[in-house]
């Protein structure tokens, strides 16, 4: 494991600073409204995908993704607004033959082995992939010549992103993508779509583990009905839902812990105090040098799930 | 560890050469899905099968004037296979892969859509020629019927006009009825359908005020079609049933059209 470790963070590193130069955006959503009925399921979303970039779309259920991502598919038209993919109509023919996706489909045919699916999907793009490097990149070997309806849940999910990759597209649609896949698979398809990445694909994610987009994403994008909430790299995102957490036993009163600097919360949980603060070392070492009897003390970093709860709530 | 790079597309194959290798392989996997199916290819295959073994190689020295009843049921159980075939492949196959998302999937790759829909209708046809091939040589061989070597190629010639006039209402149903409960119900169509054609029975032996529904439907134009070969249609003129079929299918082709539309406008 070491040597993979090394080679995957170094492999993270490259494609996170590739990206930190501005580029003009491949696929583009402005100003969409989509309505349904009287829903509104998109209300002036904006959204711009560049070369390279992992971006990760989160928001709770019926925020909107999955719509934002059959815009971009040109499987369905806005009410109003422009979508641009590659310069033009993501119903283009072209264009499609660009991009790939991998949609949450209740089945495929499952009279067909993984093999003949392959060999059907990568009939309809001019330049596809060997299917031995499909394989290995999505993991099907020893499993190619099974029927798709005999494999496990997390086995169609990756025939679904072998068929999304087989074409050898620059733009990927992954719509919750590691849905029913047990860690060790679910890591490997992320190492899978890091190297996506570096090779200068551009990916766009949904996910409810939101684990997945912090470990994976250059870009997370928050949007909860139908508008964007927060944008911005996984670090930004989660410092915009407060600070860091100190956790101890000590006799500090609320009314003190309070009034030190920077603090926004303080909360009491199973018997131990909750502070969140900004400036956590300055409050740290204030609390400690006040209260000689202070113990259990734990410093966390902000998590993404605290700070897409408080997004998401605020709206 | 293998970074795994993705660097060597396979050269571009031209654009005629390809989109044939497209409507090739969309065929052939569609074929072989529906052949794979047991509760599709043994049922539309086996039901005429059985049904023209007990009615009409039972019935193979029974004649009524000219009409030999063997020969009849051939005509009538080749439509009745034929349109099996297309309904179910088609209308249920259809709407399970527009259920399940498989559809959506597909029309965001590349794939022409004309490509899924010959698919689904040349399978359709080639069901159709296997169940009438059966279904002639079971008549030949035990239901003493004789056919002339015309007479063969006008039936497999019907046989796929047929399959392509009711591929249509496939495509239709497909549209409106839920795949949960497709099954269901294009049984509830197609074998009311077919017994009040004749398809089943000749229509003569069949109470009066029951043949007059008969020219009201689609599969009571094709059956007089496919006996006309044999020289047993009723004495309606065959011009009138040409049009009704083609009426037929321009009319499921029409909503068809119309409902896809509307959905993709409400989409």
């Amino acid at each position: 494991m070491p040597l993979s470790a090394i080679a995957y963070e170094t492999e993270q590193i490259a494609a996170k600073t590739s990206t930190s130069e501005p580029q003009q955006p491949i696929a583009t959503l402005t100003n969409i409204t989509k309505r349904y009925g009287t829903t509104v399921a998109l209300d002036g979303l904006n959204l711009s995908l560049h070369p390279g970039e992992v971006v990760a779309l989160l928001g709770p259920n019926g925020a909107g993704k999955s719509t934002a991502i059959k815009l971009l598919l040109g499987l369905i038209a806005p009410t109003s607004g422009t979508t641009r993919v590659f310069g033009s109509d993501p119903r283009n023919a072209t264009t499609r033959t660009r991009v790939g996706a991998m949609l949450q489909v209740a089945r495929i045919t499952e009279t067909l082995r993984v093999r003949e699916h392959l060999d059907l999907f990568r009939s309809y793009y001019p330049r596809p992939l060997p299917v031995a490097e499909i394989l290995r990149i999505a993991q099907l070997q020893g499993i190619e010549d099974r029927f798709f309806g005999q494999l496990s849940g997390g086995q169609k999910q990756r025939v679904l992103f072998a068929l999304a990759i087989c074409g050898n597209p620059d733009l990927i649609f992954l719509d919750e993508p590691t849905v029913g896949m047990d860690i060790e698979a679910r890591r490997a398809l992320w190492q899978q779509i890091r190297s996506l990445s570096t090779q200068g694909k551009t990916v766009l994610l949904t996910t409810h583990y939101l684990e997945e987009a912090d470990t994976l994403a250059h870009r997370i994008i928050v949007i909860n009905k139908g508008r964007v909430i927060s944008a911005g790299t996984p670090a930004e995102i989660k410092r915009s839902g407060g600070g860091r957490t100190i956790r101890c036993q000590t006799r500090l009163s609320q009314e003190f812990l309070q009034t030190l600097p920077s603090v926004s919360n303080v909360a009491f949980n199973e018997g131990a105090v909750v502070v969140t603060a900004s400036e956590t070392e300055t409050v740290v070492r204030e609390m400690l040098s006040r209260d000689e009897t202070l113990s259990d003390l734990e410093v966390a970093g902000p998590a993404l799930e605290d700070a897409f709860l408080a997004l998401t709530r605020n709206q | 560890m293998a970074t795994s790079a993705i660097t060597h597309p396979l050269p571009a194959a031209t654009g005629f050469a390809h989109t044939l290798g497209i409507f090739r392989k969309e065929t052939k996997y569609e074929f072989l899905k529906l052949m794979r199916t047991k509760s599709f290819s043994l049922s539309t295959i086996g039901f005429p099968v059985m049904f023209y073994v007990l009615f009409g190689v039972a019935n193979r020295s029974a004649f009524a004037g000219n009409v030999h009843i063997a020969k009849y049921m051939l005509g009538g159980y080749a439509c009745f296979g034929l349109i099996g075939a297309a309904l179910f492949g088609i209308g249920v196959g259809l709407a399970g892969e527009l259920a399940a998302g498989w559809l959506e999937l597909k029309r965001a790759s590349p794939m022409p859509a004309p490509a899924y829909l010959f698919a689904k209708c040349a399978s359709a046809v080639a069901f159709g020629l296997i169940i009438v091939s059966i279904l002639t040589a079971i008549a030949t061989a035990f239901g003493g019927v004789s056919l002339t070597s015309t007479e063969l190629v006008k039936m497999l010639g019907m046989t796929i006009v047929g399959s392509i006039s009711f591929a249509s209402m496939g495509l239709l149903l497909a549209q409106i009825i839920p795949a949960n409960a497709a099954t269901g119900i294009v049984n509830l169509i197609y074998l009311p359908m077919s017994f009040l054609s004749g398809l089943w029975m000749p229509l003569r032996f069949m109470p009066h005020w029951l043949q007059g529904v008969a020219p009201a439907l689609p599969t009571y134009h094709l059956s007089q079609l496919m006996l006309s070969i044999f020289g047993y249609q009723d004495s309606m003129s065959l011009a009138t049933h040409w049009n009704a079929l083609l009426g037929f299918t321009l009319l499921m082709l029409g909503l068809s059209w119309l409902i896809f539309h509307r959905k993709e406008q409400n989409a």
